[in-house]
């Protein structure tokens, strides 16, 4: 009784969040919400009894999501032009509201929530959860489907994040970036003349980073993996990089090293499929990499868990670069 | 009660559409790229709430328990997945408003319309 109230509280406040999200002209409030909103998902998440989305949505949209807006925003504009007419907001409101009245209506045909009989769980989910202890031997179930039953799917998903970042890296490399050599002084300077954030954030950077490094390794056992530890290593050194300047966060990782990173990564993963063919599996099977299937099985996901992680902090603290080193026009 | 079952199915509508209120009434760039953060987080909700299962837990598999309900993995991992390719293409998408601010010095959609109209 006591969490479907505070699901009802959270799911309440989401609401509100967005609504002000959308309301707001003053568009750093309007990021600055969007992290309480992502924030407020990520809890809803964890009440829903999924532990590993909810560790990902904070680290990335409470995190990283915000520091690429706020990148933007420097290079951008602070507030919004009210540009839409009265009537045309009218018309706007009536779209969205017959919308969702219509799917208000379409959920009465839904199940109900956490109902056993719903047809989610009637498939593939009764045998990844039958099936994991035996074929894979590692306790979290989130972790096995990710890696090797569907890893083709997650492949997929790092190459697009790689692509993302090649293209993110191609848009904002044309022109226009910052002589770093002529104003190293003036900008390296970061947060050091804030005595706090400087003494508490660099209490935190190595400590954020061991974090991550735990939820790499750990998660196969418990609520983690590749894309949760990129993540929360590159807010760790985005940390750094905010307290000690730009040019000192490149010269602990320089670009060649992070580029390195995004495609090392993608690589690895790819050849951890590659060598399941060579030994006379098919691609992505694991189970061929070891005399013992289920620990080739395990060997294959902690290589391209570690691939997954390498890629997405390697991408996101280009990204990160690529704002940051852009002059604002 | 009864219909408490349905109050994230419900929320996941409204905030649904909150996100494309935001994409379609908005000049703002960047508002529309956060109305778009919203809808997306609504459809992430939706797959999260089906994955839950009365009684269950995360799908963490303790070794020696019998007969306890695990929730759906497969929402799951699909949704992970979701997140991290959400933020790569927001920053694609923010990475070209940044650049269309270069070009047109402004980022309100009235603005650029009317400078290529004119042009």
């Amino acid at each position: 009784m006591i969490v479907v109230v505070f699901g009802v509280f959270l799911l309440t406040m989401l609401v509100v969040t967005a609504v002000a999200v959308v309301r707001t002209e003053n568009l750093f409030v309007a990021v600055m919400l969007m992290s309480i909103f992502s924030l407020l998902m990520a809890a809803n998440f964890f009440i829903l009894d999924a532990a590993d989305v909810a560790l990902t949505e904070a680290a990335i949209g409470a995190g990283i999501t915000t520091v690429i807006f706020l990148g933007a925003l420097a290079l951008t504009a602070q507030s919004e032009q009210a540009a839409v007419s009265p009537k045309g907001r009218f018309a706007a409101l009536a779209v969205v509201t017959v919308l969702a009245m219509v799917m208000i209506w379409a959920t009465f045909d839904k199940p109900r929530l956490g109902d056993p009989d719903a047809p989610v769980h009637q498939h593939v989910a009764p045998w990844y959860l039958e099936q994991t202890p035996e074929l894979i031997g590692i306790p979290n179930v989130v972790t096995a489907v990710l890696g090797t039953f569907r890893g083709y799917d997650t492949l997929g998903e790092v190459f697009v994040v790689f692509a993302a970042c090649i293209g993110v890296l191609f848009v904002l490399s044309a022109g226009g970036i910052r002589d770093r050599s002529k104003e190293a002084d003036a900008e390296s300077i970061g947060l050091k003349h804030h005595l706090i954030p400087k003494v508490v954030g660099r209490l935190l950077v190595p400590f954020i980073v061991l974090f991550g490094l735990y939820v790499q390794f750990h998660g196969e056992y418990g609520p983690g993996g590749g894309f949760q530890a990129g993540a929360i290593i590159a807010t760790g050194v985005i940390l750094y990089a905010l307290l000690e300047g730009e040019t000192n966060a490149l010269r602990a990782l320089p670009r060649r090293v992070l580029l390195g990173m995004v495609v090392g990564g993608a690589l690895l993963y790819t050849l951890v499929g590659v060598a399941g063919i060579l030994l006379g599996g098919n691609f992505l099977d694991y189970s061929v990499l070891a005399s013992n299937p289920v620990v080739g099985q395990q060997i294959g996901i902690i290589l391209i868990e570690a691939g997954v992680g390498i890629t997405v902090c390697g991408s996101l603290l280009s990204i990160f670069h690529a704002f940051a080193a852009r002059e604002a026009s | 009660m009864e219909l408490l079952g349905y109050f994230n199915y419900w929320v996941f509508a409204v905030v649904l559409v909150i996100g494309f209120y935001a994409v379609i009434a908005k000049g703002n760039l960047i508002k529309k790229l956060l109305g778009l953060a919203i809808f997306q987080s609504a459809v992430f909700l939706m797959y999260i709430t089906m994955d839950k299962i009365e009684g269950g837990t995360a799908p963490i598999i303790k070794e020696g328990v019998e007969g306890q309900l695990y929730s759906n993995p497969l929402p799951q991992v699909l949704i992970l997945t979701a997140i991290v390719v959400g933020v790569s293409m927001t920053a694609m998408g923010l990475a070209l408003v940044v650049r269309i601010k270069e070009a047109y010095g402004s980022i309100e959609e009235s603005v650029i319309l009317e400078e290529d109209h004119s042009s």
